[in-house]
């Protein structure tokens, strides 16, 4: 098959032609954004949160004064530890896709000089560490020795375990054990080192990475209580959780139970990604309407130019052209101005891309995302014209002789 | 004329009517799309108070002490002296303090268990400033601030939830552990955004979403509100540890908003004036050791805070490359459209049709398509706005379609396919009748 008819064929319909490159050209350029969202978006989703969450729960009461702060943790552990099924209950500030309550900027000079950025700052009494099934690859568990008391948000002075991730941070290419960082004048001591532990609001706030966050040993006191970490077997979660809401209810009529904050992990998990999930709900959603509008249009001036050419088809055929030979020449026609469309649109893909870093907190649009869709939409180009060049492949011989 | 044009266009929307339904859809979708997208952005980027936000500001000046920080501009709130300071210097025409907290709420002579609600403790003049309708009642009285009066205003949503939607005026609500007398109850309000208590969105990474919450449910004055609810206030953020957590009158933090109503450029100029003179006493007096400030209008603070969600903007960014998309491929269809009928334009301009005629004809045909096109995008907008109202964000409920929205849908949908028809009409006005005669 020539390619140069072809091309001499398109120059007769150039408008049309550049139309249709152009439009391909913009579909592709938005579909290659479009798709590397969506992929950020999963990625932000499938977040290793570091913790047990199938086992685990949280319980967060309002309305009690920090004067009852002792008598209040007491009773909830109290009450709770009651309730069949309760594998541990413990006291700590905050959970994996729970309210951000504690997070400062740190520095790794007792001057603060050395801004290292912001973290969140978990804050579990003794016992909890255990609860969340935290990791430790380097270093040590905390132990009932580290706890000490919390007279702000975190204490003054602790012993603490970070995720990889920070550590690497902090100090790249030392061992972090045995180093220590400031909060203004309060110094943390870091004694292990974990493999994952996400911050209570993954991707939302000043933290850079999922794992920015510390692991402090406290004993609970007037500000820190009211919040607590339940375990549980991950069947029984949700028995055992709203049985000890309904003690904790019929037991302290006075105090208000956080609804939303107190659910399983797995059900903050999932509240707490409910937009990226319609995000890219909606991302899928106009890239199926974009295929659609695309394709629609191939198949409408396909069939046109099929229209526009029966003669000259039948010319052809008449001198001998088969059938296959028509088909091959609109899937041909097709093939070039989709590519040349495809091609055209991945540079706009990379420019679009650059546009809205600019108002948009975005990565650079990562080159694997290129490739499969230029192949998608040349497909679907192949896909479209199909019908239209299957047409024009029926065109008797016969119609050449007709009105001439 | 235009009435045989009509007639023509018809006539030639009947004649391949699945090239005309292609082209009513994609119009259709790339309008849907675009308007969705488009009526979302216009009520989260609109103004709160039209005509009203321009002379409404945010007075803010520079407490910090910390020498490292990287960016010097004055924090996003006032420490608790600086803004009674200024509040008590009564250099505006109306001005308000606002701090936010949570505060357990309990009807005393109803028999519900207590919630907890957020609650705003303001200066008397918050509700006329910021144009805050009232259903029952009114705004406390100028001296309820100085006397720490145990009075409240509550929201309609609270006065449904607590007393069943009657008028509640001279009831008691218990804030915590004390009762307070309702003096007003609201009419429902729901600014959008949020703007009074929009601060730090620079730190929220375009996740800007909870700007648009419904208002408060409580409203104190400002000291009564701090007296009932001490202990329970969170800080915007510190330059030191706080003494007493929760107590923040003499803390190193800052947690006040001050918002003044200046009438006009002079008093504007002095009010900026006040703010720097300030500073610099504060500084001689060795309690400042910046003297930064900064005065702006809620638009600008609006601005300032990047209020408008990234992920509407990258919506609309979204939906607009889909509506140039749609509009390529309703170009090349109309292309194809009017060539296929060569042979009619030939016949009419040999006929004695000028080109402009012809022209003519071929866009009223266009707009004809538009209008289709209008309907269905239409539509499908109310259909795009349902789905964002299932959305799970703070402005969900917000989005719905004006009439002005309406009127604009169409407006686009004609100018995006007479836009698209331009073209193609061009060059069907070109064609040279003697060819197309000879190939009838």
């Amino acid at each position: 098959m020539h390619i140069l008819p072809i091309l001499h064929a398109l120059r007769r319909h150039r408008l049309t032609s550049l139309l249709l490159v152009a439009e391909i050209a913009l579909a592709c350029a938005v579909l290659c954004n479009a798709g590397a969202l969506i992929a950020a978006r999963w990625t932000a989703l499938r977040v290793d949160s570091g913790v047990d969450e199938a086992s685990l729960a949280a319980i967060r009461l309002q309305g009690f004064d920090a004067d009852d702060a002792g008598d209040i943790n007491a009773r909830v552990l109290q009450t709770v530890r009651a309730v069949a099924g309760v594998q541990s209950i413990s006291i700590i500030n905050t959970v994996p896709f729970g309210p951000t309550v504690a997070n400062a900027g740190i520095t790794t000079d007792a001057d603060g000089r050395h801004f290292a950025g912001v973290v969140d700052f978990y804050v579990g009494a003794p016992g909890s560490f255990e609860a969340l099934g935290l990791h430790v690859v380097a270093g040590r568990a905390p132990t009932a020795d580290d706890a000490q008391p919390v007279h702000a948000f975190v204490p003054d002075e602790a012993s603490v375990q970070i995720p990889r991730v920070l550590a690497r941070h902090l100090w790249p290419g030392e061992d972090p054990l045995g180093k220590t960082f400031w909060v203004g004048k309060r110094r943390f001591h870091v004694v292990g080192v974990l493999d994952h532990l996400s911050v209570p609001g993954p991707g939302g706030g000043e933290e850079k990475d999922a794992d920015w966050s510390v692991f402090v040993t406290g004993v609970p006191g007037p500000q820190f209580a009211g919040s607590y970490l339940l375990r549980a077997a991950p069947d029984a979660l949700p028995r055992v959780l709203s049985a000890s809401l309904a003690a904790l209810r019929q037991a302290m009529p006075d105090v208000v139970i956080d609804e939303p904050y107190s659910r399983p992990l797995t059900e903050l998990r999932q509240a707490y990604f409910e937009k990226d999930r319609f995000m890219a709900g909606l991302l899928l959603g106009v890239m199926a309407a974009l295929l659609m509008v695309t394709a629609l249009g191939i198949v409408g001036l396909a069939s046109f130019w099929v229209q526009q050419r029966t003669r000259s088809i039948g010319v052809r055929r008449a001198i001998g052209a088969t059938r296959r030979d028509i088909l091959r020449y609109f899937q041909i026609e097709n093939f070039i101005i989709v590519g040349a469309g495809v091609t055209l649109g991945l540079g706009l893909a990379v420019a679009l891309n650059l546009a809205l870093m600019q108002v948009y907190e975005l990565q650079r649009l990562p080159w694997v995302y290129l490739p499969p869709t230029g192949l998608g939409l040349l497909l679907l180009g192949q896909l479209s014209v199909l019908a239209p060049a299957a047409r024009a492949a029926q065109v008797s011989p016969a119609t050449a002789t007709r009105s001439i | 004329m235009f009435a045989y044009y009509v007639q023509l266009g018809w006539r030639g929307l009947r004649q391949g009517p699945g090239l005309t339904a292609l082209m009513v859809l994609a119009i259709a979708v790339g309008i849907g799309a675009s308007m969705t997208t488009l009526t979302v952005m216009h009520l989260l980027s609109g103004d709160p108070l039209p005509g009203r936000s321009a002379h409404l500001f945010y007075a803010q000046v520079d407490s910090d002490p910390s020498p490292h920080r990287a960016d010097r501009a004055p924090l996003d709130m006032l420490d608790y002296r600086s803004a009674v300071d200024l509040w008590s210097a009564h250099r505006a025409e109306r001005q308000a303090l606002i701090v936010n907290s949570t505060v357990k709420v309990r009807a005393s002579d109803a028999g519900r268990s207590a919630e907890m609600a957020p609650m705003l403790s303001t200066t008397a003049s918050f509700f006329a400033m910021f144009d805050v309708p009232f259903r029952y009642g009114g705004a406390w009285q100028t001296e309820d601030d100085t006397d720490r009066a145990r009075v409240a205003v509550i929201s309609s949503a609270l006065n449904q939830r607590l007393f069943g939607g009657v008028n509640s005026v001279g009831r008691i609500v218990r804030l915590r552990d004390a009762d307070v007398r309702i003096v007003g109850v609201l009419a429902p309000w729901r600014p959008s955004p949020l703007f009074y208590d929009v601060r730090a969105g620079r730190f929220s990474q375009g996740d800007t979403a909870d700007f648009y919450r419904a208002p408060e449910d409580v409203y104190t004055p400002f000291e009564t509100g701090i007296e009932i609810n001490d202990g329970n206030f969170l800080p915007f953020t510190c330059w030191a540890s706080q003494p007493s957590p929760g107590h923040l009158q003499s803390a190193p933090c800052v947690w006040v908003g001050l918002w003044v109503e200046l009438a006009n450029d002079v008093q504007v100029a002095r009010y900026r004036q006040f703010l720097d003179d300030y500073a610099k006493q504060q500084q001689s007096l060795g309690r400042f050791v910046y003297t930064g400030t900064r005065l702006q209008t809620l638009m600008q603070w609006l601005d300032f805070n990047h209020v408008v969600p990234s992920d509407v903007r990258l919506q609309s960014w979204l939906a607009f490359a889909f509506l140039a998309v749609c509009l390529c491929n309703t170009i090349g269809l109309l292309l194809a459209k009017f060539l296929r009928r060569s042979g009619e334009f030939g016949l009419r301009r040999a006929l004695g049709a000028s080109r402009r005629a012809v022209f003519a004809q071929c866009l009223v045909e266009s707009a004809a398509i538009g209008l289709l096109g209008g309907i269905g995008g239409w539509l499908l907008t109310l259909a795009g706005l349902w789905l964002i109202r299932r959305q799970p964000a703070a402005y969900a409920d917000l989005a719905h379609l004006d009439a002005g929205m309406l009127v604009f849908t169409f407006v686009l949908a004609l100018l995006t396919s007479l836009l698209a028809g331009l073209l193609p009409a061009l060059r069907a006005s070109r064609v040279a009748p003697a060819m197309q005669l000879k190939a009838l």
